[in-house]
């Protein structure tokens, strides 16, 4: 099962990434096994806050199946 | 007028002042309407630990921002049943200090429609738009600015 996980603002920067695909078929299939995964993968995004989007609208729980995308997003600021 | 596919939003860079007056002048054919109301957000050269902010550059998951752009508007047209037009225009990439980067602009038969359906807009953007902003500061460190 591949997700595509994109990072955005602190997170892209404390990941060093935007965008990366990830096989979660090890890993489980629900938005938090994607979670902990990437946390435990880049201890910098601990400390941030962020909330999930998971096809674009924002998620807690669910989940995941193949082509799914997982957007890391921080605190907004636009205006 | 109001199931329109999400239009195009975003500017690169900061947005002119000419957009503002130019948005004004497209809209005196329309004489049924009575009130605009124009919100510009303008980057502010905020003081942090002693470092003044010179600009912010501002990032987006833009197919999300947009969809989230149609649904203000949606919504607005809907709770504000009087509201003719609306317009939101917003930055990405770098706005300077003293530069603007959103506009929103509404219309209405009468003011008090226009003006709150242009609040109503301008706070559901802060709250529910995936726009990330990093503040440059002059001495080209940064921080992540958080919509308060």
């Amino acid at each position: 099962m591949i997700i595509t996980v994109k990072y955005f603002g602190a997170i892209a920067e404390a990941t060093g990434l935007q965008e990366e695909k990830l096989d979660m078929s090890a890993l489980g299939t629900k938005l938090e096994d994607l979670r902990d995964h990437c946390l435990h993968k880049y201890g910098a995004i601990n400390d941030l806050t962020f909330k999930l989007a998971v096809n674009q609208s924002i998620e807690e729980e669910m989940v995941l199946k193949d082509g799914d995308e997982v957007a890391f997003l921080p605190p907004f600021a636009g205006g | 007028m109001t199931k329109k596919a999400p239009k195009k939003v975003f500017t690169d860079g900061p947005l002119s002042p000419d957009m503002v007056s130019d948005s004004i002048a497209a809209h005196q054919a329309k004489t049924n309407i009575g009130a605009h109301s124009i919100f510009l957000g303008q980057v502010r050269a905020d003081k942090v630990d002693g470092k003044i902010v010179k600009a912010i550059e501002y990032s987006a998951y833009e197919e999300m921002a947009l969809n989230a752009f149609h649904e203000i508007r949606e919504k607005a047209f809907s709770r504000f049943e009087e509201m003719t037009c609306c317009h939101i225009y917003h930055s990405l990439g770098t706005v300077k200090t003293g530069e603007i980067c959103l506009f929103v602009f509404t219309s209405s038969k009468h003011r008090r429609v226009a003006i709150e359906s242009c609040d109503f807009i301008v706070e559901e953007i802060k709250s529910q738009v995936p726009i990330f902003g990093k503040e440059l500061f002059e001495d080209e460190s940064h921080q992540w600015k958080v919509n308060t």
